[in-house]
C-alpha cells in the first residue's frame, strides 16, 4: 500500500529504567516535506530518531519507514535513508577521499557528483585529513558521505550543532539541494529557528518526552497569537484561558499568549472589559519561547482541523 | 529583473508574505512593469535559501491576484491588470489611511461639511492615480 507519509508512528514509547523518554508518540511525516522536529534538549528527539533507524528498541508502539516497520528494516531499505547522527563523527585518520571511497562501499547506490558538489559547498579538498578539518567542515563531509548515495529519506539529527553561520548556510543549501528532486523528505532536528523558518514546511514539537504540536509551519505561528489589552488603572489578574502560553502584566498592560485563539478566549478577554485589545503577531523564535516556555497549560494539543497537519 | 527581493527571518511577517508584499509593492510603484519575468521558484529558493515549496506558495497567491500571470510554461510575469491588491487588502489599507485622515480632520478641528466638501472636490482626480485606477 502506497502511504503520503514516509514516516508513521503508532503510540510510539521509550523506557530508561523507569524514566519515560519519549511518550506514545504519533508522528506523520509527508512524503516530500521538509519536516522540523523540534524540542529543548532532552525532549527525546535523539531517542524518538534512533527508534526510527532501529537502533532503539521502543517499550511500546510502532514505527514505520518507508512502510516497513522499524524493529526489522532490510538493508536495501535502510540503503534508502540517509541517517546523520548529531556530533559529525567519521573516521579521524583517513583523507576525505579515502571517507567516501570507504563510505560508497555500503551502498549500492553513490552519486560522487553529489558527493563532490557538498564538498565544494563547504570548501572541502580531496586530499584533506579528516582529523584535520574544523566543525563545520567536518559536518560538510558528514553531510556529503549522507547525501551522495541519495536517499529518498534524510534524517538530520542537530547537524547544525556546533557550526558557524557559514557552514550553516552551506548546509542549509545542501539541503535545499536535496529537495529538487521529486518526493525526496528531509527530517531535521534543531534549535536554530531561523534555519527551520527557512526551509521546513512542517513541524512537530516533541515536549519533555510528548508530542505536542504537528502541523505545517504556516498553521503553526497561526495558531499562536499574542493580544494587547490596555486598561485605564492596573490590568487585573490574568484570567485563566483555554491555551494560555504566556501571560504578562504592567502598569497598564496586559500581554497573552494563546495557542489556538476561538471565540471562546475572545470573550474571555473581552469581559476583562480592557480599553483596547490588539492582536499583534509573533515571529516564530517568540512564538517558540512562548509555546515552550515554563508558564504554560500542558493540557491541550495542537491538531489544526484544517487539513494542513498530519493524520493520526 | 528589477526587483531585488529580500527576506528576514524572525519577523512577524512570515516569508511567503514578505515575498507576496515586495512584488506587489514593485508592481504598485513601477519598479516591475508587464511582461516582466519573475526568476523561477527554484532559482529565488536557491538564491533566498528557502524552502522551495514557500516560493511557490507567495507566487501562486501572486498568481490568485492576479499580479503575476504564467505563460505556456515558460514562467511567470508581471499581469497587464493593475489592480494590484485583493478586495480584502483594499479594504484594509483603505481604512488604514481612512484612520490616519479621520484622526488629522479630529485634531484640525474641521468640521464634517468643510471635510466632506473638500474630499468631494478632490475626488475625481484620485481615478486617475495609477495605483488605484
Amino acid at each position: 500500500m502506497q502511504s503520503d507519509y514516509v514516516i508513521e508512528t503508532h503510540r510510539l514509547t521509550k523506557y530508561y529504567g523507569r524514566r519515560c523518554v519519549v511518550d506514545s508518540v504519533d508522528l506523520a511525516v509527508p512524503k516530500g516535506s521538509v519536516f522540523g522536529f523540534l524540542g529543548r534538549n532532552g525532549a527525546g528527539k535523539s531517542t524518538t530518531i534512533r527508534m526510527l533507524l532501529g537502533l532503539v528498541t521502543p517499550t511500546r508502539g510502532t514505527a514505520t519507514v518507508l512502510g516497513h516497520n522499524c524493529a526489522d528494516l532490510s538493508p536495501e531499505v535502510r540503503g534508502r535513508i540517509g541517517y546523520m547522527a548529531e556530533g559529525h563523527h567519521v573516521h579521524e585518520w583517513m583523507s576525505i577521499k579515502e571517507a567516501g571511497d570507504f563510505q560508497s562501499a555500503f551502498f549500492a547506490h553513490w552519486n560522487n557528483e553529489v558527493y563532490h558538489g557538498v564538498l565544494d559547498y563547504f570548501g572541502l579538498k580531496d586530499s584533506a585529513k579528516v582529523k584535520d578539518l574544523s566543525r563545520g567542515e567536518r559536518a560538510g563531509l558528514c553531510l556529503g558521505l549522507t547525501l551522495a548515495p541519495e536517499p529518498e529519506l534524510l534524517i538530520l539529527d542537530d547537524p547544525a550543532l556546533g557550526l558557524d553561520p557559514v557552514a550553516r548556510r552551506s548546509l542549509l543549501q545542501s539541503m535545499i539541494y536535496v529537495t529538487r528532486a521529486a518526493d525526496r523528505t528531509i527530517l531535521f532536528s534543531s534549535h536554530v529557528l531561523a534555519d527551520v523558518e527557512r526551509i521546513v514546511d512542517h513541524v512537530a514539537v516533541l515536549d519533555r518526552s510528548v508530542l505536542r504540536a504537528q502541523c505545517s509551519l504556516d498553521t503553526f505561528r497561526d495558531r499562536i497569537r499574542q493580544y494587547v489589552l490596555t486598561f485605564p488603572g492596573t490590568p487585573p489578574e490574568v484570567p485563566k484561558i483555554p491555551g494560555l502560553l504566556h501571560g504578562f502584566r504592567s502598569d497598564a498592560e496586559m500581554i497573552v499568549t494563546l495557542a489556538n485563539p476561538n471565540p471562546e478566549t475572545n470573550l474571555i478577554l473581552a469581559r476583562l472589559h480592557p480599553e483596547t485589545i490588539q492582536e499583534t503577531p509573533l515571529g516564530l523564535e517568540d512564538a517558540f519561547i512562548d509555546y515552550m516556555g515554563e508558564r504554560r497549560e500542558r493540557s491541550f494539543f495542537m491538531r489544526a482541523g484544517d487539513g494542513t497537519e498530519a493524520a493520526v | 529583473m528589477a526587483i531585488d527581493i529580500r527576506i528576514a527571518l524572525g519577523s512577524p511577517t512570515p516569508i511567503y508574505w514578505q515575498i507576496v508584499e515586495q512584488v506587489t509593492r514593485a508592481v504598485a510603484d513601477g519598479a516591475l512593469k508587464p511582461g516582466d519575468q519573475l526568476p523561477s521558484v527554484r532559482a529565488l529558493a536557491e538564491r533566498l535559501v528557502i524552502n522551495p515549496n514557500t516560493v511557490a506558495r507567495a507566487y501562486k497567491d501572486l498568481e490568485r491576484e492576479g499580479v503575476v500571470e504564467s505563460m505556456r510554461g515558460k514562467g511567470l510575469y508581471i499581469a497587464e491588470k493593475r489592480q494590484v491588491f485583493s478586495e480584502e487588502e483594499r479594504q484594509r489599507r483603505f481604512d488604514q489611511a481612512l484612520d490616519l485622515f479621520l484622526h488629522e480632520v479630529r485634531v484640525l478641528g474641521l468640521d464634517r461639511e468643510r471635510v466632506l466638501s473638500a474630499v468631494a472636490g478632490r475626488l475625481p482626480s484620485v481615478e486617475h492615480e495609477p495605483a488605484f485606477s
